[in-house]
């Protein structure tokens, strides 16, 4: 037993607010890309999809790795708390990838000539994708809670773990991705307007994340708290 | 507590005696495996692309569906007759439990590419006794790997609704550098070039395999605990 449904459901309310906040936010980023940041010279317009593209992939990777990480965490500490946590982030890193994986071929077309291309870092993000999805039906497919908790928590461990070793075979086997203009061992070759455009949709995103997983983690206590109040039912 | 060793050795050697008596689905993977291999040679223009191009890419997905249709066999048999339970209460790690299953659908795999290889030379014409060392090293390399990786995944899916589609579905995933690694590794083979050219990615394939070999004993006990 880990909640009551009121706070589950307070939970809830404060994280649809974070996340309302943060599309609001959102708003102001795209005007902010549109009216306030330079174009690029080489790209045009076409690169103004960078402030929202970018950060999604950031995200989608930085909620993998707290999906991992909890997930481990879970299975040392075995605290329901943890296993929620993980599968309400990776509901969340689902549509992150799904922003950065619709939002990249757009700008694939213009620029490279072809919506998609087998690029490592587009392969690799594919693949959180696909472990993104395999972790969730398989969550779904478990009726045993105990037995869910246990079983996503291996295979989240486990993508873990695949991440590296997807993106070195696919570098392996050829790249023509941009090369990395912030996260990179020098300093971002990036101008400082883009720069800043660029963090600021990135602190949106986190945010959105914050709402998201927030409301999502509330609505998975009230419904811990529901099936624990079905099964002390004298009836059931 | 039995040597963990020994019984890893004797729940294989039960998991390979209990096939080689009904020898059911060790019978139809290799089956499976002939008839995506069949395919594969009719999947393809034959005005634009030999099956010499194709071979490597036939050799390696032949070698990963056939892995897979054999990999749900070894924890489903323990489930059907409730011999899971009974493995648990034994007096021995539970890390045994996955080993011996490991060792068992390691033999199984082989035994289905030592039969597959012979028919893929025979099918697309491509003699590999010149280069038979280093073709039996990297799909060793490769097998393991994955089949590391599937026996544990299996050990899951076989207890949850779909076992059938949640196997690949979470596996093929984990197949990707094993299958890459084997494509660029016999291409290259076959073109002979030089072993020095595809160290690296023979290095890759040691390294996966050490990784998911030993992930999956330490994690295994989170698998089977109640």
């Amino acid at each position: 037993m880990i909640a009551n449904r009121d706070r589950g459901l307070a939970i809830a309310r404060r994280g649809q607010l974070i996340a309302a906040l943060g599309l609001v936010l959102l708003a102001g980023v795209y005007v902010l890309a549109q009216r306030f940041t330079p174009t690029e010279v080489n790209q045009g317009l076409a690169q103004k999809i960078f402030y929202l593209h970018v950060p999604a992939a950031w995200t989608s990777l930085l909620v993998f790795s707290i999906v991992g990480i909890t997930s481990a965490l879970y299975l040392w500490l075995r605290d329901e708390r943890l296993d929620l946590f993980a599968a309400s982030s990776a509901e969340v890193g689902v549509v992150f990838s799904i922003i950065m994986l619709t939002t990249g071929p757009l700008w694939a077309k213009p620029i490279w000539g072809t919506w998609w291309q087998w690029d490592a870092r587009l392969t690799l993000t594919l693949f959180l994708f696909f472990l993104f999805v395999g972790y969730l039906s398989l969550r779904a497919a478990v009726p045993d809670p105990g037995e869910r908790a246990r079983f996503s928590a291996v295979v989240a461990i486990l993508g873990f773990l695949l991440v590296p070793f997807v993106h070195l075979s696919v570098y392996l086997f050829r790249t023509i991705h941009p090369m990395p203009v912030v996260l990179k061992p020098s300093a971002p070759s990036l101008p400082d307007s883009m720069l800043r455009t660029l963090l600021i949709a990135f602190a949106v995103d986190l945010v959105l994340y914050i709402g998201f997983v927030t409301a999502r983690y509330g609505l998975g206590l009230v419904a811990h708290a529901r099936a624990a109040e079905l099964e002390a039912r004298p009836d059931a | 507590m039995v040597n963990p060793l020994r019984a890893t050795l004797a729940l294989a050697a039960r998991d390979i005696r209990a096939e080689l008596r009904s020898r059911t689905a060790l019978t139809s993977a290799l089956v499976f495996a002939a008839l995506v291999l069949v395919v594969f040679n009719f999947a393809r223009d034959p005005t634009r692309l030999g099956a010499a191009d194709l071979a490597p890419s036939a050799l390696w997905i032949t070698f990963a569906f056939g892995a897979m249709t054999t990999l749900n066999r070894g924890f489903a048999i323990e489930k059907e007759h409730g011999a899971l339970d009974l493995l648990r209460l034994a007096p021995m790690p539970r890390e045994a439990i996955y080993g011996g299953k490991l060792l068992a659908n390691l033999a199984f795999v082989f035994v289905v590419e030592a039969v597959a290889l012979p028919l893929f030379v025979l099918f697309f014409n491509r003699p590999v006794w010149h280069i038979l060392a280093p073709v039996l090293l990297v799909t060793a390399l490769a097998t393991i790997g994955f089949v590391a990786v599937g026996t544990l995944l299996s050990a899951m899916a076989v207890r949850t609704r779909f076992a059938e589609l949640m196997l690949p579905l979470l596996l093929l995933p984990f197949m990707l550098p094993p299958v890459i690694g084997g494509v660029q590794v016999t291409a290259r083979l076959f073109a002979d070039r030089p072993l020095s050219e595809v160290s690296g990615w023979l290095r890759l394939l040691a390294v996966y395999d050490v990784v998911f070999v030993t992930v999956s004993v330490l994690i295994f006990p989170a698998v089977a605990d109640e």
